[in-house]
């Protein structure tokens, strides 16, 4: 599969903080790529370079075989962006907004397309300034995908979205792996990036800690998680083994006559995963 | 060219959508214009013009700072803040392409303030066809093009979306003022003609009342001309060196 997205030692500073310290990743072709981390991490840092917004200090990116940085016209019909704040002219209507967009690609999808494909048809004649901070969400997406681009940069979404609206736009994020679109995602929400993502970084201080599929980096902890209650204490165990414990611990219980109070026995989630890689050392 | 025009439909769909632009910076001029000619009398001399004629350069000269500077500038930097300017930067609509909408699109509605405020003095206070009509055109042009520069330039300085409106009012309205838009500059004392002789809505007063009123070309006056076009390249310099895509943030 060839790839859209090869970035390589990416480094950036403002001052003398340094947001980027060497971030490295490629992304396949029709691949959808999370970039997870807490704010601050570098996330939007990293995708606005890539989207040539910012330069960077040092590494080498190359977007759909271009630098972004030196990027023109005909590299822009092939992105598309949904940047981290709506922006959108308030007095247009959502068609309107789609068709003064869609006139500034060569070959645009249909304008009535995009409206259904990001759920905005009961909204299609109102203004922008009526709409819900979900809808305009939506706006800002069928935005992205009104050039038809080959690859889209998501910059955290669904971030302020109450869960309805949430599934909702992961139904359309996720129905954009059927039109074949590459898509980069940002965001800080786990169950975001474990729902909709093939592979994921985890970025912490402007360095990715993790790399893979979400199954893959889940592996990599402690299998399982069993806690119970005893005496009104909290017990957490972590073990690559649960049968053998929760066995020994069922054994003993029983053999006291007691139950095992507010038992939960749970797989590592990649918010596990998460917790651990982005947790700063305390002393 | 096909995108230029298609840009150029948004913008003024855009325009035409802004009930503030459409009071502020278009209204304002034509309604300042109709209360202050019904005070004016025919007996009134200003600068040797009548009353009535004198204040239609005036207001002519207030509505090209309220639409082209002020209109525009307002704009702008509302939409930087709102960032819709970095949006449309990372679509392949190419940045001269946008500027050039904007600007025409300013043309555009001055064009026809100005072309109101002219049949508006026919009809109420009994004024002339303008005099030179090519020079009335070129001077309403030039002076179009040069504060809308301006305008370009200065929203680059303005750092916050909530009031911008007032910060700009508070650069354009006095510059009205001084620059005899509402009143003729005669009872100023030195020190104000000295401001009011280097700013560039003086001149542009005076260059129309020379064409539109007294039938001189264009190039009787190179040095109203010149000002005119000065404070147009200093409004590009302040563009060049201030003008941002992105947000200022924080």
């Amino acid at each position: 599969m060839s790839t859209a997205v090869a970035v390589s030692d990416l480094r950036k500073s403002y001052g003398d903080v340094e947001a980027l310290r060497g971030v490295s990743f490629e992304i396949a072709a029709g691949e959808i790529f999370g970039l997870l981390g807490p704010n601050g991490a570098g996330k939007t840092t990293t995708v606005e370079i890539l989207e040539g917004y910012r330069e960077r200090d040092g590494g080498s990116v190359t977007v759909l075989g271009e630098d972004p940085a030196e990027a023109g016209g005909a590299w822009r019909e092939r992105i598309g962006v949904v940047l981290q704040s709506s922006s959108l002219y308030e007095t247009l209507t959502v068609t309107e907004h789609l068709m003064l967009f869609a006139g500034f690609y060569e070959q645009p999808r249909q304008v009535g397309e995009v409206v259904e494909l990001v759920g905005l048809e009961e909204k299609r004649d109102s203004r922008v300034r009526t709409l819900s901070g979900g809808q305009r969400r939506r706006l800002d997406l069928g935005l992205a995908l009104v050039g038809d681009p080959e690859l889209v940069f998501l910059d955290e979404p669904t971030t302020g979205f109450d869960p309805e609206a949430r599934r909702r736009a992961w139904d359309t994020i996720g129905g954009l792996r059927q039109l074949g679109k590459t898509i980069l995602l940002t965001t800080h929400y786990l169950d975001e990036a474990e729902r909709l993502s093939d592979r994921v970084a985890v970025v912490r201080d402007g360095e990715i800690v993790a790399i893979g599929p979400p199954t893959e980096l889940t592996a990599e902890l402690p299998a399982t998680e069993i806690r119970f209650r005893r005496d009104g204490e909290e017990i957490v165990l972590q073990t690559e083994e649960p049968t053998r414990v929760l066995h020994e611990l069922a054994a003993e219980a029983l053999a006291a006559g007691r139950e095992l109070e507010g038992l939960e026995v749970k797989r590592a989630s990649l918010e596990d995963v998460y917790l651990a890689l982005t947790a700063r050392e305390q002393k | 060219m096909r995108l230029l025009l298609h840009e150029l439909k948004g913008e003024l769909r855009l325009y035409t959508r802004s009930r503030e632009l459409a009071f502020f910076t278009f209204m304002l001029p034509i309604i300042f214009f109709v209360l202050l000619g019904s005070v004016y009398g025919d007996e009134d001399v200003i600068n040797g013009y009548r009353g009535p004629d004198y204040l239609l350069t005036g207001m002519i000269g207030y509505g090209v700072a309220a639409t082209a500077f002020s209109g525009l500038a307002i704009v702008l930097v509302i939409r930087r803040e709102s960032g819709v300017l970095k949006r449309l930067r990372a679509t392949p609509l190419p940045a001269p392409v946008y500027i050039a909408a904007v600007l025409l699109t300013t043309l555009i509605a001055f064009a026809v303030e100005a072309i109101v405020l002219v049949a508006l003095a026919m009809v109420l206070f009994d004024a002339e066809f303008p005099n030179s009509l090519p020079s009335t055109i070129a001077a309403i042009l030039l002076g179009s093009v040069a504060f809308a520069l301006l305008g370009i330039g200065v929203s680059g300085l303005v750092r916050r979306a909530e009031g911008a409106s007032a910060v700009i009012t508070a650069l354009y309205l006095p510059l009205s003022f001084i620059s005899g838009a509402f009143f003729s500059q005669q009872h100023f004392p030195e020190w104000l003609k000295t401001i009011a002789d280097v700013l560039p809505l003086t001149h542009f007063i005076d260059l129309l009342g020379a064409v539109m009123l007294g039938g001189l070309s264009i190039w009787d006056r190179p040095q109203d001309v010149a000002v005119i076009a000065a404070w147009g390249i200093f409004g590009v310099l302040l563009a060049s060196r201030y003008f941002r895509w992105v947000p200022l943030e924080g």
